[in-house]
This record gives structure tokens, C-alpha cells and sequence, in this order.
């Protein structure tokens, strides 16, 4: 087979489709910047990896208590208390006894007194060994026959979807849509810029809006692959819930790049150096780091600045992932994130488009 | 000159201005370039050529004046336009991580028609590179990319802004080949450059533009006989000597013309056979000992500096 007529036969299809070109070029580009891969798949994990163990759920500390073994009424006192399953019980010699409590190895030494009572000693200025007192206290006399006045009851509250970690993930997720989007397309159109290419490309037949669609594509695709692996990682590791509809979560994932996008765009519509759109980017995404509620709630900020706090994106976008992710929220209860969304998007967008530097 | 008519111009410009704050980049440009000619623009930088070729180009508007290409224009028929052009940027910077097959499919697929890939790669000699990335290549063969993807789209007007410049003299004499190439197709080539030897040897016609204005236009070998001579002597005396008038210097046998730089002389004359006894018996006649003599063949250069009376280049 000839040279030319290979040459002949690659110029149909996708080869001569000048869309696909431009987006496999995005592609090729992300791929072959291995430092780009790690920022948007390794460092979310990572990152949720390490707060997941530093702010896991342990059960809750036994209380140890010592029992002073000076006769027959000690065991049975012990007995009793071993019956609280919160407690741990050692029955100790009177001088060891005093050692442990002196060094903190139990937070309170418990022996029976000589007409039929029960005597404590504890230090009083310590939390832990007030909890123990009270704990003794109630497992001693309800040994002794007390009885409940009042009829309780009780749920324990330590489920999946209210630890940190189930918190922290959809806001990590959040700020990967935010990065994405804005340093996806803000670096490397002015990069492009910077280095005449995009005055080349422009020079060509080019459609302008083949161009911008490249990189919206492409940072759907990798968008997509982005959350999956922090969403599928954080419920195979930690089973952070996702309890409302697939769908609902998409939405509010596309949206939500495409909002992004629009800024990521507006930011790179004019600069000519990576300087200076770096200065952009980070002016931009700092404020919504420490507002928009990733790592810790929003609501921790005064009242007053709540309205400003949740026109911000990244709020909106946060916001709704926890809202569809652990509550359960359908499309109907998200309306007023969405539009929040929709509102920078189209802004944006139409900003980008008409002040947009294409020489 | 009617630029719809049958003979029409490839490229037509006329009274172009350009301005940049108080620099007049452009300052009542005219050109016209046939079809199938390769035409240079000559000049020293800042000239106002780049300015030029990228208002010609589209991607600058001018001040005023018409420039019409194909007979097309600008604001009627940019679609078209984009589409039989090829342009070359003074600096771009491709795309270092693509390889230069990809990066050539990629322009090829914005045009409608044109040649295929493999047959650009192999005419700009960059077969073996074919999947290596641009950033391994060299300033030479990253060039040939360039030009590779100028003529992707097979263009009928080419543009090509120094296209040679900061390449070694091998990397420069294999695009000069691959220019004269071109040419052979019967296309349409405007290129600038501030090399003399570049436009002496590819042009068929050169304008050489000064402050943003053609000051000369012709055929090389015309602009060069417009001298009126064909040769340049150069000479100068060591320190603390007389100089000599220019007077004195223009009665010599076959000079045409004298002129002084710093303390060097230069002549223009017809025949160096006849003009450099004279020169040497008029110094040993009033006792002067020359520190430096040269000749050369007049090139473009010197009617750059007969204009002008600045170098083209400064160096």
C-alpha cells in the first residue's frame, strides 16, 4: 500500500471531524500531564481518606472504675456495677486502689462503708470522673431497688449520613466541580493565548464554538469519571450514603460544571499571562473555600452575610449534593440551588462570550 | 486597476493606516500581488510588516483602506476566506505535548478540502518524526510543522511572516526548498522577512517598506540594478589621518556613489576593475594607508541603505 493512499484513507471520519479533533486534543493534553491526573483523582481521595480517619466515629469510651475489695459486700457492689455495660470494673486493694485514681487509671474508686452505704471518691474538677460518679450512682441504686418515675425513651443517634466524613465528601466533591471547571478551562485557554496558539487556531477555519464545545465535552467526560471515583472511593471506604435519585445527583453535578465552566471561562476571557489568571482564579475560588461550606458548615458565619454566602456557587452546589446525598432531597426540594446555578451559568456565559479575547 | 476583473490581484491593498497610540504602524501602505507570484516584504524590524500581513490576514483591522485577497474581502466573505488561506504566524507555539501527526490532522480537519496529512508530513520531510511531540522536536523542525500546518488546507495565497527567523542556516535553506515547492504548485505566496539573501533568493518581487510605507518595489535583481552599480567597496584608514572628501571620492573612475558610516566609506561602483586603482593611487598620492578594504556584490541590502541610510539590520 502506497504512503498516499493511506494518507487518502485517514482523512474520513472521525480523522476530518474538526469537533473530535479538537476534544481528542483535550484529552491528549490532560493525559499526557500526569500531574493533572493526580489533582483531580488522587488528591479528593486522598484528602477524603485522610479526614475520614482523622474524624472517624469511635464507639464510646468505657468509664473504668475501681471497686476497694475490703469484704463481702465489695464483690456483690461489683457485680451490680458490672452490669452497666458503660463501665469498667476492677476490684482493688484499698492502697492500690488510691494509686489508680492518684494517676488517672480510673476516674473513681467506689467502696462499700460500714453501715450499708456506698461511698465515692473522685475528683470532682474532672468531666470524666463526674460522668463515672453519676454512672455509679444510677447502677447503685437501681441495685438497691430504685425505680424510674417517669417512663423515657431513648434513640441513638450515630448513623450513616450525620458523621464528618459523610459531611465532608459531597463538599470535596463540590470543590473538585469548582477546580475543575475553572482551572480545566481558565489555565489552559490563557495558556493557549500566551503562546499565539489561539490567534493560530483563529486564523484557520476554526469554529469558535467547536472550540469552547471541546472543552465543556471534555471536562464532562473527565467531570464524570472525577466523581465517580470520589463518590464510589468515599461509599466503598467510609458507606457515605447516597440516598436520593442518581439522576438528581447528575443534575446537580452538570449544572453545577457548567456553571463553573461559565466562570472558568469569564476568568480566562481576557488575560494574556498565566500570572495574571492565576491571580483571577485563586481571588475567585479562595472566598468560596472558606464560605461555601466545605469542610465546615456555612452556617457557622453570621447571619447578615447568609443571603451573600448562599448566592455563591459553590454554596448552591454544596448545598444540594448534601441535600440529594444524605437526605434524600428530590429534584423538587433542590429548585432553589439549581437556580442559583443556572443564574451564574448564564451570566457568565454571556459575559465570557462578549468580552472574549480570541487574538 | 479594476481587482474584480479577470486578471485580478491575489492580493490588493491600497492606503492602508494603522496606528498604535502615536506610532503609525502602517502609514498609506499600496500593494498588489499577482496570482502565482511569491512577494516579499523587506524591511527592518518595526517596519510595519507584521502589522501589514496580519491586517492582510484578518486577524487585525486596519485604521483604513481596502485590502482585498482573492478577490474577497474581509468583512463579506471571511468564511471563504479562512478556508483558501494558509498563514503562518511569526511565533506560535504549538501544542508541545501532540505529536506532529496529531497536530497536523487537527488543522486538516477545519478544512473542507485539502491534501492529506501523511503527504504534508512527508513534504515537509518530517516522516521519521511523524509521532514524536513537538517538544522534542527542534526549532528547525518545529517550523516545518508550522509551514506543514499553513499548507494542510493546500491554500491558493499563502502568508508567511519570517518564517525563517532564529533557525540555523541548514534548518533555513531546507524551508527555503520547501517555499520554492510551494511556488512550483502555482500558488499564491506573500512572505516578510528582514533577511535580504531570503527575499533575494526566493522572491519573484519585493517591496521594501520603511515606517510603514513601501519605499521601493521591484524585482531584486531591478531594485539592485536601480543602484546603478553592481558592486560595494568598502574601505577605511587606521586612526588620526586625514579624511578624504566625498567630492574627491565621487570623480573617481566608476563610482557612483560615496557613502560614509562611522568612519568607513563606502562606494558604489560600476566596475571594481577600474575603480580600485583609482581609490589606490589617490591614497598613495596624498599618503594615506588603508586599516580595512572589502568588495561585495550589491545586494538588497545596500539599496535598503542607499534609501535610507540605516543598515536593515542592526547588528
Amino acid at each position: 500500500m502506497s504512503e498516499s493512499r493511506i494518507g487518502a484513507e485517514t482523512e474520513r471520519g472521525l480523522d476530518a471531524n474538526s469537533l473530535w479533533q479538537l476534544i481528542a486534543v483535550r484529552f491528549r493534553e490532560y493525559m499526557r500531564e500526569p500531574e493533572a491526573l493526580f489533582w483531580s483523582f488522587g488528591f479528593p481521595i486522598l484528602l477524603a481518606i485522610g479526614l475520614g480517619i482523622a474524624f472517624r466515629s469511635k464507639p464510646a469510651d468505657l468509664v473504668h472504675v475501681a471497686v476497694v475489695n475490703n469484704g463481702p459486700r465489695s464483690a456483690s457492689l461489683a457485680e451490680a456495677l458490672r452490669r452497666d455495660k458503660g463501665l469498667s470494673i476492677e476490684e482493688l486493694a484499698p492502697d492500690s486502689a488510691a494509686v489508680a485514681l492518684r494517676t488517672g487509671r480510673v476516674a473513681l474508686v467506689v467502696q462499700p462503708d460500714g453501715d450499708g452505704g456506698v461511698r465515692y471518691e473522685f475528683d470532682d474538677t474532672r468531666p470524666d470522673a463526674r460522668i463515672a460518679r453519676l454512672m455509679v450512682n444510677d447502677a447503685v441504686q437501681r441495685g438497691a431497688g430504685r425505680a424510674d418515675l417517669l417512663p423515657i425513651t431513648e434513640q441513638q443517634v450515630r448513623e450513616r449520613g450525620s458523621r464528618y466524613i459523610d459531611f465532608v465528601v459531597p463538599g470535596l466533591l463540590g470543590m473538585t466541580i469548582m477546580g475543575g471547571g475553572i482551572w480545566g478551562l481558565g489555565f489552559s485557554i490563557v495558556d493557549q493565548r500566551r503562546k499565539n496558539l489561539l490567534k493560530r487556531l483563529v486564523a484557520t477555519p476554526m469554529s469558535r464554538a467547536e472550540y469552547l464545545a471541546s472543552y465543556v465535552i471534555s471536562r464532562f467526560v473527565l467531570l464524570f469519571v472525577e466523581a465517580g471515583v470520589l463518590l464510589g472511593a468515599s461509599a466503598l471506604l467510609f458507606g457515605v450514603p447516597m440516598r436520593g435519585s442518581l439522576i438528581a445527583i447528575a443534575l446537580i453535578v452538570v449544572v453545577s460544571a457548567l456553571s463553573f465552566g461559565g466562570i472558568g471561562l469569564l476568568i480566562a476571557s481576557r488575560s494574556k499571562t498565566i500570572e495574571g489568571v492565576s491571580g483571577l482564579m485563586n481571588l475567585t475560588m479562595l472566598p468560596m473555600w472558606v464560605l461555601s461550606g466545605v469542610f465546615f458548615s456555612s452556617e457557622n458565619f453570621p447571619a447578615r452575610i447568609q443571603p451573600l454566602i448562599k448566592a455563591l456557587p459553590l454554596t448552591a452546589t454544596n448545598d444540594a449534593l448534601r441535600a440529594a446525598m444524605l437526605r434524600g432531597v428530590d429534584l423538587r426540594g433542590l429548585w432553589p440551588q439549581l437556580a442559583v446555578l443556572t443564574a451564574w451559568m448564564v451570566v457568565s456565559f454571556a459575559i465570557a462570550l462578549k468580552i472574549f479575547r480570541w487574538r | 486597476m479594476s481587482p474584480s476583473n479577470q486578471s485580478a490581484p491575489a492580493l490588493f491593498v491600497r492606503q492602508l493606516h494603522k496606528h498604535y497610540g502615536d506610532v503609525r504602524a502602517v502609514d498609506g501602505l499600496d500593494l498588489s500581488v499577482a496570482p502565482g507570484e511569491c512577494f516579499g516584504l523587506l524591511g527592518p524590524n518595526g517596519a510595519g510588516k507584521t502589522t501589514t500581513i496580519e491586517i492582510c490576514e484578518g486577524l487585525l483591522s486596519a485604521d483604513s483602506g481596502d485590502v482585498e485577497l482573492l478577490g474577497l474581502r474581509w468583512d463579506r466573505n471571511e468564511k471563504e476566506l479562512r478556508q483558501r488561506l494558509g498563514i503562518q504566524l511569526q511565533e506560535t507555539e504549538l501544542a508541545a505535548k501532540l505529536t506532529v501527526e496529531e497536530t497536523v490532522r487537527l488543522f486538516r480537519s477545519f478544512y473542507s478540502r485539502g491534501r492529506s496529512v501523511q503527504d504534508v508530513i512527508r513534504l515537509v520531510q518530517l516522516e521519521e518524526k511523524r509521532t514524536a511531540r513537538l517538544g522534542k522536536l527542534s526549532g528547525g523542525q518545529r517550523q516545518r510543522v508550522a509551514l506543514a500546518c499553513a499548507i494542510v488546507g493546500d491554500p491558493d495565497l499563502l502568508f508567511l511572516d519570517e518564517p525563517t527567523t532564529g533557525l540555523d542556516p541548514q534548518s533555513r535553506r531546507q524551508l527555503w526548498d520547501l517555499i520554492t515547492d510551494f511556488k512550483a504548485r502555482g500558488r499564491t505566496l506573500m512572505l516578510t522577512t528582514h533577511y535580504m539573501d531570503e527575499a533575494q533568493i526566493l522572491c519573484d518581487r519585493v517591496a521594501i517598506v520603511d515606517h510603514g510605507k513601501v519605499i521601493a518595489l521591484g524585482t531584486p535583481r531591478d531594485l539592485i540594478g536601480s543602484l546603478g552599480a553592481e558592486h560595494v567597496v568598502d574601505f577605511a584608514f587606521g586612526e588620526g589621518q586625514d579624511a578624504l572628501d566625498d567630492q574627491t571620492l565621487r570623480g573617481l573612475e566608476g563610482v557612483r556613489a560615496v557613502r560614509r558610516v562611522a568612519d568607513r566609506y563606502e562606494l558604489q561602483v560600476g566596475a571594481l576593475h577600474r575603480t580600485i586603482p583609482a581609490l589606490l593611487s589617490l591614497l598613495a598620492h596624498r599618503n594615506l594607508a588603508l586599516s580595512h578594504l572589502t568588495t561585495h556584490s550589491a545586494t538588497l541590502e545596500d539599496v535598503f541603505v542607499s534609501l535610507t541610510g540605516r543598515q536593515l539590520r542592526d547588528e
